[in-house]
């Protein structure tokens, strides 16, 4: 695997030299590629030695149930830390100002309803994705098969956005070609996720963290330096210098309508709570307590990140806008809105810390696309192989199989969804993945833990309407419909189709409940009171394995 | 075969409290981050200009700075809150009810 592994670096390396002609500016940065290869080496051997632990299902899943708290938080941030909201966010601050910051807060409120609502009885009722929750009195068919689709499809989209940074990033620094860049991340992070499951995709995760919120924390510090420690200093230096003035210090396009703001908001906040690959890191800790603790250090963590962004963005407006040297003959930036993060590290830090900051937003993205593949294979193996196909009957060992052939497949797919949406904005395809996280997964999974007359039929019917809805809308709306397929005019004219979508679930699913007279409805509201008893107390969940 | 457990469970009056008690707290915190967070989001939409304008006289930091910022620090002292009552609080009756059915706990 490493010798694979080192041929395909070299030969990256040997086509940077190839694309250097065309791509001049970017000069090979030595320093950004000696640390890359230092962070692909140290996870190469965290894969090692994560393969060595992962023998069972509960291994590959959920790193055996042994991850702590802490540990935890720190991993669920790091999902969350990802590039499109390291590079998105602070390029969103970068080109409107105070309009990222309110992207960011949106992000960070899903935590708190997470943890009040969905996090300790997740962990109770769980044991290896959301979907076993959903379908833990339920008709299993029917709702895994639901669920890993609403899985599937939010994996997907995410890793689009994940891809397309990635590409662009790669681009810049190295000066690979695009496709050539997708094709590096694609195979780095099916060689993690195949060989060292949940372990190794948990601890490449806490470790780029770290590795971020250290960088990130002294960009902002160095910025302040720069601005003698002062906020009123380094806005008004901002105003001065941005092409919209006093415009950045007040809410401005991102949000134009009562529609879309609540639609936003809904998309963000129950998008978080029905995203599979976090939903899935509540199943690596021991215990509902644990799985507190977890989010209480990631919404701190998350917190803190997003303060840190927004001190990024103003820095680059303040170093990068005003510096020819990262400018094209026009005012914008070389490499896009998205590199504003990335050339402030060089403003402020030279080539060290830009190859610092580079190879640790390539670790980024490497950390996520694993989770999320791991999180797509997981509803691919466990919920729709072992649970649907094979309905329980199955061997171990083929679940894993199956889980490793789904790891590779997925990821092919990922790097071809990833050349064809090179030119989108990469915050907003986020943002489309909430969309269907929210319509699809939340409803059925919350209501699943609160509603004793949820009934299959309920839950199918109704999840299924959330689900097409907001795919529909999105194709219909302004981002695929105008920007992608070169349409005048959107037949769905909002960009976020949460707030509908979410309600039509909810209304779908009560009335498709309420109206089941089936003699099976009757046994899943029988069924509803052990249920509850365990989600309240945790007596007969899963708990760690023991090594 | 944790049936008869959760109807010892259930039959006990304290696990009733316990789950009223909590659904109450968490209810009350959900209600405080929604309220807050929508109030913000609709002065966006309705009246940005509020946020617009300056902390104080002169100042070029306008009051949408502080006041999501804040925001950000609730969310997280919201969540330290929760954690705190519930890991302490709620886990010892729960710990307590469970020696009671003869269930292990950590």
């Amino acid at each position: 695997m490493i010798k694979m592994l080192s041929l395909l670096l070299i030969s990256s390396f040997l086509l940077a030299d190839a694309f250097n002609e065309e791509v001049q500016k970017q000069s090979l940065n030595i320093s950004a590629i000696v640390m890359f290869i230092l962070f692909v080496g140290a996870t190469l051997v965290i894969t090692y030695w994560a393969a060595k632990r992962t023998s069972t299902a509960k291994d590959f899943y959920t790193a055996g149930g042994g991850i702590s708290g802490f540990q935890n938080g720190l991993a669920i941030a790091g999902d969350y830390m990802s590039a499109a909201s390291f590079l998105g966010i602070s390029a969103l601050v970068y080109a409107n100002g105070y309009d990222g910051l309110i992207y960011s807060i949106g992000f960070l409120v899903g935590w708190p309803i997470i943890l009040f609502m969905v996090a300790e009885k997740l962990r109770n009722l769980g044991k290896f994705t959301f979907a076993d929750v959903a379908s833990y009195r339920l008709s299993q068919k029917p709702i895994r098969i639901l669920a890993s689709f609403g899985a599937i499809a939010t994996v997907t989209l995410y890793l689009i956005a994940q891809m397309v940074g990635s590409g662009k990033l790669i681009q810049l620094l190295f000066g690979l070609d695009y496709e050539v860049a997708v094709l590096l991340v694609g195979v780095l992070m099916i060689l993690y996720v195949t060989f060292g499951g949940m372990l190794a995709t948990t601890w490449v995760q806490i470790i780029k963290a770290v590795l971020l919120l250290s960088g990130a924390s002294f960009m902002a510090f160095m910025v302040m330096k720069n601005m003698g420690f002062s906020f009123e200093a380094l806005f008004a230096k901002a105003i001065e210098v941005h092409p919209k003035a006093e415009a950045i210090m007040a809410p401005g396009g991102l949000i134009s309508d009562p529609v879309s703001a609540i639609s936003l908001a809904i998309a963000l906040m129950f998008g978080t709570a029905g995203l599979p690959h976090i939903l899935m890191r509540f199943f690596t800790v021991s215990n509902a307590k644990e799985a507190r603790k977890s989010v209480f250090y990631a919404t701190g963590f998350i917190g803190y990140f997003y303060m840190l962004t927004f001190i990024i963005g103003f820095g680059a407006i303040v170093l990068v806008s005003t510096n020819p040297e990262y400018l094209e003959a026009g005012k914008a930036l070389i490499g896009g809105n998205n590199m504003a993060a990335i050339h402030l590290s060089h403003a402020i830090g030279g080539d060290l810390f830009l190859g610092f900051i580079s190879a640790v937003a390539f670790a980024t993205i490497l950390a996520v696309v694993s989770g999320l593949t791991l999180a797509g294979a997981s509803a691919i193996s466990h919920d729709l192989y072992a649970n649907v196909f094979v309905s329980g009957k199955h061997d171990e060992k083929k679940e894993m199989k199956v889980s490793k052939i789904a790891t590779i497949v997925l990821g092919l797919v990922t790097i071809l969804l990833g050349i064809a949406f090179e030119e989108q904005n990469i915050a907003f395809m986020v943002g489309l993945a909430f969309a269907i996280a929210a319509s699809a997964n939340f409803p059925i999974l919350f209501l699943s833990i609160y509603w004793s007359k949820l009934t299959t039929r309920g839950a199918f019917y109704g999840g299924s309407l959330g689900l097409l809805t907001a795919i529909i809308l999105v194709i219909l709306g302004p981002i695929v419909w105008v920007d992608i397929l070169g349409n005048a005019q959107a037949l769905f004219p909002y960009k976020y189709p949460a707030l509908f979508s979410v309600s039509l679930a909810f209304v779908g699913i009560y009335l498709f409940s309420i109206t089941d007279k089936s003699p099976r409805a009757k046994e899943e509201e029988a069924a509803f009171e052990h249920q509850f008893i365990r989600s309240e107390t945790g007596i007969g969940s899963e708990g760690a394995s023991k090594h | 075969m944790y049936a008869d457990i959760y109807d010892k469970i259930k039959a006990d009056s304290e696990f009733q409290t316990l789950v009223k008690e909590r659904r109450a707290f968490s209810l009350k915190l959900s209600f405080i981050i929604l309220a807050l967070y929508f109030s913000f989001i609709l002065t966006i939409a309705y009246a940005p200009s509020i946020f617009a304008t300056p902390i104080f006289e002169g100042s070029v930091i306008s009051l949408g700075i502080p006041v999501g910022i804040g925001l950000i620090l609730i969310a997280f002292i919201l969540t330290g809150v929760y954690v705190k009552r519930a890991n302490h609080d709620f886990d010892a009756t729960l710990n307590r009810l469970k020696e009671d059915v003869g269930v292990q706990h950590d």
